[in-house]
This record gives C-alpha cells, sequence and structure tokens, in this order.
C-alpha cells in the first residue's frame, strides 16, 4: 500500500483555471471532483439534501447514475458510503461539517474508521465564517471530533488550489479522510509550485522570533498579520498545517526549535483542534510558549463572516496582539 | 451449499446451537438468546440459500451477509466455521485476549465477517451501500442483513428503510428477529415496535411474516424474496430467545449471560448433542 506522504499531485492533470484564483474551498472541491469523476468511474458521491451547498451538485448533474442523495440522514449516509466502500468504489460523502461530524460521529467511528473503510469524508461550512446561519450551522468542533479517531486523517485545505490538490491526493490514498472545507471565499495563498502531501506542512518562512501555525482561513490572515509584525521589527513565520492528523511533526520541531513562540490559528474552538495537536506534541518534545489562536469554547452566532472573525478574535490584529503581548514575557 | 434439505438443515441448526453453547461457556461472557433465537434462519443463510466460497471469502460474486445485531457474533462465528472459512478449534478463543473472534464481530481480525458491527442500528445502510455497488457492477450478488427486533428503535433502520425503498434495491433482503425481547424486558414493554408488519409495507418493503424456527417456511421465505423485483424484502422471522434450551426459553436475563457448565451439560442433553 502506498504510505501516506507519498502520493503526488499530477499538475498536469489539475485545473489551470483554479491556480492562484480567490474562491471558497467548497467551489474548487465542486469544480474538482467534475474532473475526477470524468477520469475515474469507480467515483461515487452521496449528499445529505445539501448538494448546492456542498457543491456536489455539479458531479449529480454529470454523473447521476453515480449520486446518491441519501436525504436529510447523515448516519444512513455514511452508512451507505461504507458499504459501497465495501463494493471497492470511492464514495465522497458531503454535507455540512457540523452534521457530517457531528450527527454521524459514531457512524464514521464503528464503520468507517474501525474497519479502516475508504470513505472521503468531505464537509463544507466549516467554522463560523458559515456566516448568518449562526450557531447551529457553524461547525467549530468537527476537527476535535475527526483528530481523535483512530485510522483517521484530517485534512483542512488554505485556499482553493490547495483543495484541488487534495481532493486528487486523497483519491488515490486507501482510507477514511476527512476534508474540511469552508463556505466564503477565501484569497489564494498557495503558490504555483506547491505539491500538497498527505502530513506535510507548508512553511512560508520560518520565523526567527516566532510562527504561527494556521490551517484553513487562517493562513491567509497569518500571512498579513506576518507582514505587520515584519514592520514591527519581529520576524514571523507562517506554516500552513493543513495536514491536522497526521501533524507534521518534524516541520513544527524545525520552526519550534528557530524561535521563542509558536502561534497555532484556526476557526475551530481552541479545544481538540489544531492547538491541541500542536500542543501536546510540543510540550512532550520540545516544549516552548505556545499561544492558541481560536473560538474560546463558545458557540458561534449570526452575523457576517467578517463580522464574526473579529467578534471571536481570529483577525489579523488579534495574532499580531498576542504575539507581541508574549514576546514581551 | 446448495441442499434443500430440511433434515439436513435441521440438524445443521442443532449443531450449530451446540457450538454456540460450548463456545459461551468457555467465554465465560457473551449473548445466549440472541444468538439462539437466529440460529435456524442464519443456518438456512449459510448452509443453503448464499452463494459464498469459504476458501475465498472475498470471491467478488459472493452473496454478503451482514450481522446488523452483531452481538449475535457467537452465531455467526459457529456457521462460519461450520462451512469451512475456519478451524472450529478457534471457537474456543472467543472473546480472549489476541483472538480473531472479539466479543462483537471484526471484519479486520476474521475474514469472513464482511463488516465489523456491534452497535446496533447500523447494518441495514451498509447493506444498501454493498446493494447499490453490486447493481453498479452488475452482480447479481444478494445482501442478506440480520436485525434485532429491539434495534429497530434505532432512527437509523427506518432511515436506510426509505432509502432502499427509493433506490429500488430488490437485492436487499433484511431479516428481523423478532424474538420479543430486549435487554431490558419484552420489547413491547420497554419500547413497542409492533405493528411490524404494516410499517416495513408502509415503508415501501416487500414483507414475508413467518415462524423463524420453521425451516421449511424459511427457505419458501428466503426463495420468495428472490423472486420480488423493484423493491427491498423483510423477513419478518417470528422467534423464541434462547430457542432450542427449554430453560433459556423466553427468558430476558439470558440476553447477555452463558451458561454454566452444569447448565451446558444439560443444554447439549436436551439438544442431543454428546458434548464432543
Amino acid at each position: 500500500m502506498t504510505r501516506r506522504g507519498e502520493i503526488m499531485f499530477d499538475k498536469a492533470a489539475g485545473q489551470q483555471s483554479i491556480v492562484g484564483k480567490s474562491m471558497a474551498t467548497r467551489d474548487a472541491y465542486g469544480e474538482t471532483l467534475l474532473e475526477l469523476g470524468k477520469k475515474r468511474d469507480n467515483i461515487v458521491v452521496l449528499d445529505a439534501d445539501l448538494s448546492g451547498s456542498t457543491k456536489t451538485g455539479k458531479f449529480a448533474k454529470a454523473f447521476p447514475d453515480r449520486f446518491y442523495n441519501i436525504g436529510i440522514a447523515e448516519q444512513d449516509m455514511i452508512g451507505t458510503a461504507s458499504g459501497l466502500a465495501l463494493s471497492g468504489k470511492i464514495p465522497f460523502a458531503s454535507t455540512f461539517a457540523v452534521f457530517e461530524t457531528g450527527r454521524a460521529w459514531e457512524q464514521i467511528r464503528q464503520t468507517v474508521c474501525y474497519s479502516n473503510l475508504n470513505v472521503k469524508l468531505i464537509a463544507s461550512h466549516g467554522g463560523i465564517t458559515v456566516g448568518e446561519d449562526g450557531a447551529s450551522h457553524q461547525s467549530t468542533e468537527d476537527i476535535a471530533l475527526m483528530r481523535v479517531l483512530p485510522n483517521m486523517t484530517v485534512i483542512v485545505p488554505s485556499d482553493g488550489y490547495e483543495t484541488m490538490q487534495v481532493i486528487n491526493v486523497i483519491a488515490n490514498f486507501y482510507g477514511p479522510v476527512y476534508v474540511r472545507l469552508g463556505r466564503a471565499k477565501v484569497p489564494a495563498v498557495m503558490p504555483a509550485e506547491y505539491e500538497f502531501r498527505i502530513g506535510k506542512a507548508y512553511p512560508f518562512h520560518i520565523g526567527k522570533d516566532t510562527n504561527i501555525v494556521a490551517m484553513g482561513i487562517m493562513v491567509s490572515i497569518a500571512i498579513e498579520a506576518a507582514k505587520i509584525l515584519k514592520d514591527a521589527g519581529i520576524d514571523a513565520g507562517v506554516i500552513n498545517m493543513s495536514t491536522v492528523k497526521p501533524l507534521d511533526t518534524e516541520t513544527l520541531l524545525n520552526a519550534a526549535r528557530s524561535c521563542r513562540l509558536i502561534v497555532t490559528a484556526e476557526e475551530h474552538s481552541i479545544i481538540g483542534g489544531l492547538g491541541s495537536a500542536v500542543s501536546e506534541f510540543l510540550s512532550e518534545n520540545f516544549p516552548v510558549q505556545v499561544r492558541r489562536i481560536g473560538i474560546k469554547d463558545s458557540f458561534g452566532c449570526s452575523g457576517k463572516p467578517e463580522e464574526l472573525l473579529k467578534l471571536y478574535g481570529l483577525t489579523t490584529d488579534d495574532i499580531v496582539e498576542t504575539v507581541k503581548e508574549a514576546l514581551k514575557k | 451449499m446448495d441442499k434443500r434439505d430440511t433434515v439436513f438443515l435441521k440438524q445443521q441448526a442443532k449443531r450449530v446451537r451446540i457450538e454456540i453453547l460450548k463456545m459461551l461457556t468457555e467465554a465465560g461472557s457473551g449473548h445466549t438468546g440472541g444468538s439462539l433465537s437466529a440460529a435456524d434462519v442464519v443456518t438456512a443463510l449459510y448452509f443453503y440459500k448464499m452463494r459464498h466460497r469459504p476458501d475465498v471469502p472475498n470471491w467478488r460474486e459472493r452473496d454478503r451477509f451482514i450481522l446488523s445485531k452483531g452481538h449475535a457474533a457467537p452465531l455467526l462465528y459457529v456457521v462460519l466455521a461450520l462451512t469451512g472459512y475456519f478451524d472450529i478449534s478457534v471457537l474456543k478463543t472467543l472473546r480472549k485476549i489476541g483472538s480473531p473472534l472479539q466479543g462483537h464481530p471484526c471484519s479486520k481480525t476474521l475474514s469472513g465477517v464482511e463488516i465489523s458491527t456491534g452497535s446496533l442500528g447500523q447494518g441495514l445502510s451498509i447493506s444498501n451501500g454493498i446493494a447499490i455497488g453490486l447493481k453498479i457492477d452488475n452482480l447479481n450478488s444478494r445482501v442478506y442483513c440480520l436485525l434485532g427486533d429491539g434495534e429497530t428503535q434505532e432512527g437509523q433502520v427506518w432511515e436506510a428503510a426509505m432509502t432502499a425503498a427509493h433506490y429500488k434495491l430488490d437485492n436487499v433482503c433484511a431479516i428481523i428477529d423478532l424474538n420479543g425481547l430486549q435487554i431490558d424486558g419484552p420489547v413491547s414493554k420497554v419500547k413497542a415496535i409492533e405493528p411490524v408488519a404494516s410499517k416495513w409495507s408502509a415503508f415501501g418493503w416487500h414483507v414475508i411474516d413467518i415462524d423463524g424456527h420453521d425451516m421449511e417456511a424459511i427457505l419458501k421465505a428466503f426463495d420468495e424474496a428472490e423472486t420480488i423485483k423493484g423493491k427491498p424484502s423483510v423477513i419478518l422471522a417470528r422467534t423464541v430467545k434462547g430457542k432450542g434450551v427449554s430453560f433459556f426459553e423466553g427468558k430476558v436475563e439470558y440476553h447477555g449471560i452463558v451458561p454454566t457448565r452444569d447448565e451446558l451439560e444439560m443444554a447439549l442433553k436436551e439438544l442431543d448433542g454428546n458434548g464432543q
């Protein structure tokens, strides 16, 4: 079996239109899935009545015989996807992150992970930038719920281009994978030469004063924060830790050894997510000062994505202030 | 495996019950009542109805059996051993450290087990997924899924019931082991599931209601289910929990406890076994 980190993305096969484009990661998923469906007839897609929002609708339209709408029944969707995997298909099962990981968690544990099935769980509407729908539809615990499961791989792409690579790579990897996507449009951050590999972080720069380890939409926010910090004389690096599990401990250790402070940034609860994963590793292997940027043990609420990021302390300014404050000590 | 011989099948069901009791006594824990109640139905599947090859467990064209009521693992293990998936001596390792025979079925440790089960309510969804996959591949294999009656209190069962009907999965055959008892007492007292037949019928299933210990009726039911096109079939197997051992029959406490050595001896005598 191919090991996780060895699977490469075939750039020639990717859609050039997505490279460098600011777009929601869910849109990149919809386009990539459609392309993948054209090339691979063993790919099947399931949704739970949200195909317009998760963007699996594009695949559904092109390949109605390989698309199964299971209706508003997430537990049944995961079970059905598991059966399809047992039949040798590669099922991509999508709905909102809060329902996919919360409503069907036990099905994912008992059936998908325990039996190590080749089921791809691709959830949209991760985090609070879901916006106006409010806390019931915002997922701030999904990474914790998926990270704790044996056999599970957890990936949070930062932009459309990375999403395209992730979807292609996991289609060639055997095993359960959870991919968290977002509703809101995000800036393109990954360079054209970037090559996603499962379990391999991407350091934009390793800072001498601090390194910000980020996932998803927080990568672009961290990059902006690093620029402001540079102007203030602080050398801040940014690492895109798009694979939360397995964590790229080599890159993390290297970053921790190079600086005085590690900051984690995630659009997720500070409990159980990226901040926890990083802290767990560093506390045992290279204790260093850590600050976690994330949702501080609370539910989200309705509002515009930008307003919510500000309300919950997930902006460029929040990162800058956190770094300055921590480095004073 | 294609002997439509009720005398032979009844003998096999008796052997299955004897081995279940022996392995459970040896293990010291496990689920007796629900393994015995479904013994006739599952014997009919493995010794008559299903196309399967114990020497090639992953044979592509096999019929699939999904034990949604995973706590009846002893029953599954015994039919797998008696049909040649593994040596019968392995049965005595049930529930012991390092054994492929986990307390509830694990597909990673034992070939012949299609999927790990034990958490109730999930098997029918999995069966549907397999059935869709078989149809995509133009295979005419069938999927048999055994559920407990108490298990149908799980909402996911009804989600799956709708899915199978919606996608016209006529290659799915569910069997409900209606033994009437669950851990906390009679199903009718804990949370009633009747009327079962009209519920499944309303969900779009072809319903076959039988005495789940009448071998001839069981064979007829499986044969009938195979002829139904355009909709899934469900066999309502009316059974007795602990069937075959008079002092276990209909006793709610024998859901999750095993025979003592003395009880085993009495039970084997009753079943006309020689204890070997």
